[in-house]
């Protein structure tokens, strides 16, 4: 007894705010990372947005030689291959998440959901590795050729598939954006569809309901705030990765409406060029894309953060 | 009838629907997998693990590579893992309910899935500026950066699935706080802290975009923390870029590697994690 008071009482309440200290720290130390990586992107910025303005936001031309920086380019590739990423991971996710909770026989969903997880482990280099060397070759030889000849045609739509078919562009890097996503959609998706009160459904079945009708009526609407917080979590992703699209992406700084031509996107500029810099000016530019990068991926997230954080309240859980 | 038979199309097709993206998921997976494991094994052999990363044209091996990342990784659990469990501490225990740990709660989240080209960059401007050149130490904190709100968010969450009996009876015997947590806290959350950090190493075992314009590369041999750092990820993203093919092979080794690693461990905690849990 005595032996385990004792040494309590002895190191009683200093040891216990230094402790309290000690994680204190911590925790401020996260919140000032955070902080910290703003301010120096910004500040390693100021130079770019001080010589550019809003030209540098706007402006076409990224020209090395000529010391003339406008970073539309880039950010249109990520937006663009981010948009085609969602396209193709949104309702594969959904259909997934469907899948393990309803649909699986049992003894199946451990497995499937532990595969689907593991898409997310994979490094992005590897994405990028079999981007680069299998699948836009396949792209080229047999996805792209059908999308000149049969979407090509099509008046509107049409002029986002043409051009040669060389398999490196934006929809290669969309799609593989997109497959590199499903996990973070899939996983978020799975979880609520699983916390949907039992009941619900079953009074939807009762009612003779489809499947369909089930996930559409039910299951989405009672799920609709935590799969668009899944969705701004894969975007977030999506916008920010760099590997997967610095390899199959084409690093091309020239402005094209087609989805098969080259491109660029923030994160792909950066990680192409940064260390080959070599004026003040051109890693400042960098830097501010670094910048515009961080502020949009921070602004999608946080969305992305309070969707979830509403459905968990929903469901009765404090964090 | 007809209005039956098209509900039963609906009902079928949604499960063809949830069949297929299940099989689309896998199929990359299993695509990916293959690949790297047809290629990569072509390119092993034991030159891999006993030589240095070579010139153009020449054969070689990956160890410089093998050596800088395990110091990177090691480096980057030894800073990240204790201020994430610190910071994951203050979140679940000491700072509970404060307006500070639900700001900071909030903020890791971001951490978490924040760019990590953007923390390389800014690793960059604080530390490789500072010193006036790349260093594996840099790379190392870019990682730890990485690792830090993976740690603490698991630490949290672990902390927070003890139940609060196991605190009352701690303070019941007259325990501080701090002595509360660790003595008893720890060690009821150890096995998911665990897996938390080990998830994270295999998470950071793969980054590249950090270690681009902090570690940079080294082709030759070093031990040097303050000098740049051979790393696997770089190595395997400057050989595949590169038109040699004794480059693309070596990139492709070192892919097969890399992914070996991850996955394994990926598998392996899962594993024991559910083990723990059943037990």
């Amino acid at each position: 007894m005595g032996q385990v008071l004792r040494p309590a009482a002895k190191s009683g309440a200093g040891a216990d705010r230094a402790f309290g200290l000690v994680t204190a720290a911590a925790a401020w130390f996260v919140l000032l990372l955070l902080a910290a990586t703003a301010i120096s992107m910004a500040w390693g910025g100021r130079l770019a947005f001080s010589t550019f303005g809003w030209g540098f936001i706007t402006g076409k031309d990224w020209d090395v030689g000529a010391g003339r920086f406008g970073a539309f380019v880039p950010i249109y590739g990520t937006l663009v291959t981010s948009a085609i990423a969602l396209i193709v991971a949104v309702p594969v996710s959904i259909g997934i998440a469907l899948f393990l909770t309803d649909i699986a026989p049992r003894w199946t969903r451990g497995p499937v959901a532990i595969a689907i997880e593991l898409l997310a482990a994979i490094p992005s280099i590897i994405y990028g590795m079999w981007g680069l060397f299998v699948f836009a070759p396949f792209m080229a030889a047999h996805v792209e050729p059908w999308a000149i000849q049969h979407l090509g045609i099509i008046p509107g739509i049409g002029a986002l598939f043409r051009g040669p078919p060389i398999g490196i562009g934006m929809l290669t890097a969309g799609i593989v954006l997109g497959i590199m996503v499903i996990p973070f959609i899939a996983s978020v998706a799975r979880e609520v569809f699983s916390a949907v009160p039992p009941a619900l459904r079953e009074s939807a079945v009762a009612l003779g309901s489809t499947r369909w009708e089930i996930l559409s009526r039910v299951t989405l609407p009672y799920t609709r705030s935590a799969i668009i917080g899944a969705v701004f979590l894969g975007l977030g992703r999506a916008l920010g990765e760099t590997m997967a699209v610095t390899f199959v992406l084409g690093n091309a700084h020239d402005l094209s409406l087609s989805l098969l031509m080259p491109s660029n996107s923030i994160a792909a500029a950066i990680a192409n060029e940064f260390t080959e810099a070599d004026t003040e000016l051109y890693r400042s530019s960098l830097i501010a894309l670094g910048f515009l990068l961080f502020v949009v991926t921070f602004i999608v997230l946080t969305i992305a953060k309070l969707m979830l954080m509403r459905i968990n309240r929903r469901l009765g859980r404090t964090y | 009838m007809a209005i039956r038979a098209r509900r039963r199309i609906a009902d079928i097709s949604a499960f063809a629907f949830a069949s297929l993206a299940t099989v689309f998921g896998l199929f990359w997976l299993a695509w990916i997998l293959f690949t790297t494991l047809q290629q990569g094994a072509a390119a092993l052999g034991p030159a891999l693990f006993t030589q240095m990363t070579p010139p153009p044209g020449a054969s070689g091996g990956l160890l410089n590579a093998f050596y800088g990342s395990a110091v990177m990784i090691g480096l980057a659990t030894l800073i990240g893992t204790p201020v994430g469990v610190a910071a994951g501490t203050y979140l679940a225990e000491n700072g509970r309910y404060t307006r500070l740990a639900a700001i900071v709660s909030f903020v890791n989240d971001i951490l978490l899935s924040a760019p990590s080209i953007v923390i390389g960059l800014f690793v960059y401007e604080m530390v490789v500026v500072t010193l006036g050149h790349f260093s594996g130490l840099a790379g190392a904190l870019a990682l730890a950066m990485i690792l830090l709100p993976i740690v603490t968010r698991t630490t949290e969450e672990s902390l927070r699935l003890v139940p609060d009996q196991m605190r009352e009876a701690g303070f019941a015997l007259g325990q501080p706080r701090w002595r509360v947590t660790s003595r008893i806290l720890y060690k009821a959350a150890m096995s998911a802290i665990l897996t938390g950090i080990l998830l994270g190493v295999a998470r950071i075992a793969g980054e590249t975009a950090p270690l681009l314009f902090t570690a940079l590369n080294n082709q030759f041999w070093s031990a040097s923390l303050t000098q740049p750092l051979a790393n696997v990820p770089v190595v395997i993203f400057q050989y595949a870029m590169s038109p040699y093919d004794e480059w693309h092979a070596l990139a492709w080794a070192g892919a097969f590697v890399l992914t070996a690693f991850v996955l394994a461990l990926n598998l392996a905690v899962r594993f024991l994690a559910r083990k723990g849990r059943r037990k």
